[in-house]
């Protein structure tokens, strides 16, 4: 273990856990909630930041139209939702929708850019401006609520704090299935086998005869489905609103900077840290909430440049 | 300066210097310029005033007298709203143009730094919120708030030159979305989701810069002291070390310059302009509030600086013209609410077809139909 890290570790993790112990003996009910309330939320931004630091693993790209993709998937599954009353199909549209709007933009913008990094995230900005402003076009302003299926709805109770909403516990555990996939996708499977080669050496991969092309679709469209996913799934946690986008978009940045670019399980100890901090922050000091995410990832930044799990070179 | 710019200044140099330039070594350049024989034959004046009106072309005379008449012949609303808005929305692209232009350091939070000395402005001088305003007079107020702005740029700064091209932007967009936030939530200092408002110009002896051409000429005069501080320090040595390190950081750090200390020597510099910028928009819109610098607000100072092309310090300007030309009369053309489509739209096409912006489209343009013309102009060097 580098001092870097050594020095990042007792920094953030010692009065982490001090403040943590405090909290536990101060008010068990309230920690344990917000403790479960912020895996939820991590969960939500583990689903949306994956997608993220997988796209820039293999691309190099950094896809400010992320928090777009979010919402268009948001949008689309509420609509599919709507119609057919199923909550299921509206999670899979919602994938499917910003799956093929992902892979559009990868073959229209991005493959004509190839390896002119600036002028990609350029491009992905002026497609968030324009998409965010369609969006707000087409589904105005209001607030767009989903209904999840009854045996996800209610609450259950678990012990200590005696009620908790059901499908908090269920986000948390797609997440946990999304990542257990990812994870078995990359290190189990032949596509996932050219991903992570990919993400080492695009060119190497190139020239032992791989299509790079389609690979980077295929991640590209995996990515955006995430995102797309993680549209509903939060939608239904949440809501779903304009601004959405943008609230997603710099979530994903900040998981990604602190966990490290292009690493899923960077994204998951990103994720985890930024969604408890936000959630501790709004219980135990409203006003300050976010300065606790910044804190966090100036800490990162200054000790680990490129995130926790980030590579050194 | 542009790489074409480079190839220029190099073949002019004197036969024995060439020997020693490579092709492609700013390195070389910035070292030669520091000899005293650093002058292209176009500086080769006499008396040290002819050499400084040596670079000042006739297309410069032209220029600066159409600024300076042009509130006579504009409107009031047309003097303020449309320029002195553009110069001051200019000023914060320059800083960026400046970063990202010449250090290579595309930096998203230039609008923060800016909306910090906004703030600062409205926390040290007067406001509508006598609570929070500590009613310091305007000049203490200013070089406070400028002095408070450029520690935060250099902060910002020593955070953002720790990671490389790509993460710089992220990076930035995140610092600038998560003061947003703070500026929401926070209430002791920033007074929360209201902000400040009735933050007026100062009265300054007889000049009342509440007037709209007084403040255009304000502005105007800071816009000028910001390009011409920009096009001066581009071929100083700091900024040749800056374009040196913009290109290969590795090569400009075994030859001896401290790469860090150029980056965030830019960025404090950046953080300058971007403060008078924020102080000359506070004034302008009377007001301070989160919405002032939300995402959007930090896009649109990125969509300018692009817009009008990052290669040259007039770009920002054009940009910042293009722009509020756009925000006040695309609403004729289409929809009230449909201005971040228009600007969307033209941004992307900007982006897709000509990446140097409008500048980039100038420079094709010329040369293709104007070469003739070019080649015999009194500006053009030969190549």
């Amino acid at each position: 273990m580098s001092r870097g890290r050594l020095a990042f570790w007792w920094l953030l993790v010692l009065p982490l856990s001090l403040l943590a112990l405090w909290g536990l003996f101060d008010d068990v009910v309230l920690f344990l909630k917000t403790f479960l309330n912020g895996l939820t939320l991590a969960s939500l931004y583990f689903i949306v930041a994956s997608g993220f630091t997988l796209v820039f693993g293999l691309m190099r790209n950094v896809n400010l139209a992320h928090g777009s993709l979010f919402l268009v998937g948001a949008y689309v599954g509420w609509i599919v939702g709507d119609s057919t009353g199923s909550w299921l199909l509206a999670v899979l549209a919602g994938f499917i929708s910003s799956a093929v709007l992902g892979v559009a933009i990868q073959i229209v913008v991005f493959r004509r850019m190839q390896g002119e990094d600036l002028r990609q995230t350029l491009v992905t900005i002026g497609l968030s401006i324009v998409l965010a402003d369609l969006m707000l076009w087409y589904f105005g302003g209001e607030i767009y609520t989903f209904d999840p299926p009854a045996w996800i709805y209610g609450t259950m109770s678990l012990p200590i704090i005696e009620k908790f909403p059901t499908y908090r516990i269920v986000v948390l555990l797609i997440a946990i299935v999304i990542g257990l996939l990812l994870w078995g996708l990359l290190n189990g499977t032949r596509i996932g086998m050219m991903i992570r080669a990919g993400v080492d050496d695009r060119g190497m991969l190139s020239a032992s005869g791989v299509n790079v092309q389609r690979i980077f679709a295929l991640t590209f469209a995996l990515g955006a489905g995430l995102a797309g996913l993680a549209g509903v799934v939060g939608g239904t946690a949440l809501s779903i609103s304009p601004g959405e986008d943008t609230r997603y978009l710099l979530a994903s940045l900040v998981v990604v900077i602190v966990g490290g670019m292009g690493s899923v399980p960077g994204a998951a100890i990103g994720a985890l840290l930024i969604g408890l901090a936000e959630q501790f922050g709004q219980a135990y000091a409203p006003t300050y909430s976010v300065v606790f995410t910044f804190v966090i990832m100036i800490i990162a930044l200054a000790f680990r440049p490129r995130g926790v799990l980030g590579k050194t070179t | 300066m542009s790489a074409a710019h480079w190839r220029r200044a190099m073949n002019t140099q004197s036969p024995g210097v060439r020997v020693t330039v490579s092709a492609q070594a700013p390195v070389v350049q910035s070292t030669v310029s520091r000899s005293p024989r650093y002058s292209t034959p176009a500086y080769q004046g006499t008396g040290w005033w002819s050499r400084l009106w040596a670079p000042v072309h006739l297309r410069h005379w032209v220029v600066m007298a159409m600024v300076l008449l042009y509130p006579a012949v504009a409107s009031p609303f047309f003097t303020y709203q449309i320029g002195a808005q553009s110069l001051a929305l200019g000023l914060i692209a320059l800083s960026l143009t400046f970063l990202g232009g010449y250090g290579g350091m595309v930096s998203l939070s230039q609008m923060t730094v800016a909306g910090l000395s906004s703030y600062l402005i409205a926390i040290f001088g007067t406001s509508s919120m006598q609570a929070i305003s500590l009613g310091w007079p305007w000049w203490l107020a200013v070089l406070f708030a400028m002095l408070i702005s450029v520690v935060f740029a250099t902060l910002i700064g020593w955070l953002s030159i720790r990671t490389e091209g790509i993460h710089t932007i992220m990076i930035t967009l995140a610092i600038g979305v998560a003061f947003f936030y703070l500026t929401q939530q926070n209430y002791v200092l920033f007074n929360g989701f209201q902000g400040f408002s009735k933050i007026s110009a100062p009265i300054v002896g007889d000049v009342d810069f509440t007037n709209p051409v007084a403040f255009y000429f304000l502005a105007l005069a800071c816009a000028l002291g910001g390009y011409g501080s920009i096009k001066y320090l581009v071929r100083a040595p700091f900024g040749l070390a800056l374009q040196g390190i913009r290109d290969n950081p590795r090569r400009m750090n075994s030859l001896g310059f401290n790469v860090t200390a150029h980056r965030l020597a830019a960025h404090a510099f950046a953080g300058l302009l971007a403060s008078v910028g924020g102080i000359l928009l506070v004034w302008y819109n009377n007001r301070v509030s989160p919405g002032s610098i939300n995402t959007g607000a930090l896009i649109n100072i990125l969509v300018i600086a692009v817009l009008g092309g990052m290669k040259h310090p007039l770009g920002a300007f054009i940009g910042a013209i293009t722009f509020v030309l756009l925000q006040n009369f695309a609403i004729d053309l289409v929809d009230r609410q449909r201005f971040n489509l228009v600007i969307g739209g033209v941004f992307l096409l900007i982006v897709f077809f000509s990446p140097d912006g409008l500048l980039g489209l100038w420079h094709k343009f010329r040369s293709r139909w104007l070469v003739s013309s070019t080649a015999s102009a009194p500006g053009s060097r030969r190549s």
